[in-house]
């Protein structure tokens, strides 16, 4: 995609409600004409930066310019910018013409031209004749096409959609997505998309930046985004992934799962732990043979209608989620191959717990708001400002909030082939990462405790 | 026997049949006693001549006329001071606008003789003459709730997108309120219309008492009417009353139901 000019700048853009922040230092420049989506699970903030840039909301810090001016304390009637709105916010008392011309009429425009272009841009949502229907009377795909032909009239210089196709059934988003994507190209204006679908980002966008917990994962083509995700919470998201821990052992050559493996990546140290992703498409699976580069045992198989998704585990204990047209049977053994192009390597994002702590006396410290017993202060003095480290294995979790030495909530879940990587959100607002073989589910309520052996005090 | 009643209440059909009895007796029957009289001579032979009485009998048109005089005026001042009052309450946080809407409430919950009695000895203790003014102030004071609550839980309930949405496709704040807020809110002023216009017209307490019985409004006369014997005059003119509300509601059909849907009626 060649950028002639940026039409959106996003500088050091954060947003708090209360004491939460809901985006933290985003970083945006989206080109005149792009298709951008910004994607992300409920609750990533995508829906609070989209609100910043149609005006809505002012943001807390930083600086957003549209169309080469800075809009950061704009009112939204004065930007160039209009919205589709998730529930379409049509206004009931008007009629579909009504509706449509409430921009052009605002601008005092003459009768003549604004009832032309009402009917080119009925034209072009296919809704020619729906004039003088009632709203209410209209289906909800009917109603969404409404709501675009209402927006894109005022010819903005960007068009923002909040999930517009999340109220549709599957087989109509289908066709709203192909039609969306048809009038991007007619128009020639800038969109701005906003989803949590990440299918339907891959099949509309340009680029598409990845959100979560207020932060922007990652930016790039929906083709860079599926096969080089930069972490794994983006590899995780976007399609289905198998994720491993494995180690670098030099460049080109990484083990994981308890096999050596060629890859094409490199600029690791030795013997770095990594995360592999795999996508269960890219493992090849056949009937044992010599050219396996391991083995696996077949657990179950369903048909997905292209293709039989198969969950195989490995003797070492790993289980690979794998795709493939020919089904093979539960309980069959297979030869299982990667081709080194296909693996995909990714720096660690963090490789154990670290907070910041106190020393309170000589068996206990305090960090996460609460007082743990520690087994080795290291002789420090009370009050001491001190980094905690526990090793995700290290930390338990209880199903009754009471029995742990503070609370939390399951908010992510990563599965690694033979084990749980899941973020708690403790009830102080941080993180906890805890490698678990039990199954909790997000959004479970636990309580976490850490045994006195297991945290490591280091000497700042 | 007991057997009997238990299948009987079983039935949940036949617990309507309280109600029935009760819209029977005290809906059906009087109004056909008004029809019957209105149309009825005091032998009880048909004629038209009470509805012609009415027409023809120029105090009583005038009175008539008078009272939609009046319904209208504490209406329009009903709207125009309840609207803002509603709007500023709808603005405000939750809490303390619940507060707030039951001290506008709170007035309703005496009985509007005591408070119209009262009125009249606060006018009495400021030495303000009774007379005209004071019988449409008495009126607003007497009405203004019906009209700020059913406004005030429309607006209250307006849907936030809708503004943004307007605010979006170029409209300023005043643009906002005048092509969004205030049409959205019409089926609540419809409300407060059909709760203010039609009972002032029907009030006779207020009048006599604000008035020192110095202006009539047509409640007085039909209440005079009935006081004196004269039934089926009373009736007829009462049945002219009734039609003029049937018309009201009728005008105001559309707004009215969508305004009942959306729960604004008390």
């Amino acid at each position: 995609m060649v950028r002639i000019s940026d039409i959106i700048t996003i500088n050091h853009l954060s947003h708090t409600f209360g004491d939460k922040t809901v985006l933290q230092d985003i970083n945006l420049s989206i080109g005149k004409g792009e298709f951008v989506t910004i994607l992300g699970p409920s609750g990533c903030g995508k829906t609070t930066l989209m609100r910043l840039i149609a005006g809505f909301l002012k943001a807390s810090e930083g600086k957003i310019s549209i169309a080469g001016q800075d809009m950061t304390t704009t009112p939204p009637h004065l930007r160039p910018v209009n919205t589709v709105f998730q529930k379409y916010a049509l206004f009931p008392h008007l009629n579909v013409f009504q509706n449509i011309a409430f921009g052009l009429n605002l601008k005092k425009l003459p009768k003549e031209e604004i009832q032309k272009k009402v009917k080119q841009v009925l034209k072009i949502v296919i809704m020619t004749d729906y004039e003088e229907r009632d709203v209410d009377s209209l289906s909800g795909g009917q109603q969404q096409r409404v709501a675009i032909a209402r927006a894109i009239i005022n010819e903005p210089e960007v068009l923002l959609l909040d999930e517009p196709l999340a109220a549709l059934d599957h087989k109509m988003r289908k066709d709203m997505q192909m039609e969306i994507k048809a009038m991007h190209k007619k128009l020639n204006i800038t969109f701005v998309y906003i989803t949590h679908d990440q299918e339907e980002a891959l099949t509309l966008s340009d680029r598409i930046v990845v959100m979560s917990q207020g932060v922007i994962q990652q930016i790039g083509t929906p083709t860079e985004i599926y096969n080089e995700p930069k972490n794994s919470f983006v590899a995780d998201f976007i399609g289905e992934s198998n994720i491993l821990n494995g180690v670098m052992i030099h460049d080109e050559l990484v083990e994981f799962a308890g096999h050596r493996f060629d890859c094409v990546d490199k600029g690791f140290a030795l013997n770095e732990p990594v995360e592999v992703v795999i996508r269960p498409e890219d493992i090849y699976i056949f009937e044992m043979s010599d050219a396996a580069h391991f083995s696996g045992q077949v657990t179950s198989s369903i048909f997905k209608g292209v293709h039989y998704e198969m969950m195989v585990t490995t003797p070492e204990g790993f289980e690979f989620m794998i795709q493939d047209y020919r089904s093979f049977e539960p309980g069959h053994t297979v030869g299982l191959r990667v081709k080194p192009f296909d693996i995909q390597v990714m720096k660690k994002e963090r490789h154990c717990n670290t907070f910041k702590g106190t020393i309170i006396d000589k068996t206990h410290v305090r960090f996460l708001g609460t007082n743990f017993e520690c087994s080795d202060t290291k002789n420090l003095a009370n009050g001491t400002t001190v980094n905690v480290k526990v090793e995700f294995r290290n930390v338990n979790l209880q199903d009754n909030q009471e029995d742990g030495m503070l609370s939390g909530v399951v908010s992510f879940i990563l599965y690694k082939g033979n084990h749980y990587h899941l973020t708690i959100l403790t009830e102080n607002n941080e993180h906890v990462f805890v490698d678990s073989n039990d199954v909790w589910d997000d959004a479970d309520c636990v309580g976490i405790s850490i045994s006195p052996k297991n945290i490591q005090i280091e000497i700042l | 026997m007991q057997r009997k009643l238990i299948s009987f209440l079983g039935r949940r059909r036949n617990w309507t049949i309280p109600y029935v009895l009760f819209l029977v007796f005290f809906v059906l029957v009087p109004m056909s006693l008004i029809v019957f009289y209105a149309f009825t001579n005091a032998e009880g032979s048909f004629t038209f001549a009470n509805i012609q009485k009415f027409w023809i009998h120029p105090e009583a048109m005038n009175t008539f006329l008078y009272s939609v005089v009046v319904a209208l005026i504490t209406t329009l001042l009903c709207i125009l001071i309840g609207y803002p009052a509603a709007y500023i309450l709808s603005k405000m946080e939750s809490r303390n606008a619940k507060l707030l809407v039951i001290l506008f409430i709170l007035p309703m919950w005496i009985n509007f003789l005591i408070r119209t009695l009262a009125t009249v000895a606060l006018f009495d203790f400021f030495k303000i003459p009774l007379g005209e003014g004071a019988l449409i102030f008495g009126m607003v004071y007497n009405f203004l709730p019906f009209m700020i609550y059913p406004i005030y839980n429309i607006l209250q309930k307006t849907d936030q997108n809708l503004i943004e949405a307007a605010q979006d496709l170029g409209a300023n704040p005043r643009q906002v309120f005048l092509k969004t807020v205030f049409p959205l809110s019409i089926p609540g002023i419809t409300s407060g219309v059909i709760m203010v216009f039609m009972p002032v017209i029907s009030t006779f307490a207020i009048a006599e008492l604000l008035t020192i019985n110095n202006i009539k409004l047509f409640g007085t006369t039909l209440q005079e009417n009935i006081y004196n014997g004269t039934w089926n005059y009373g009736a007829a003119l009462s049945l002219v009353m009734l039609l003029l509300i049937g018309i009201t509601a009728l005008l105001n059909g559309e707004g009215s139901s969508r305004a009942a849907e959306e729960g604004n009626l008390i």
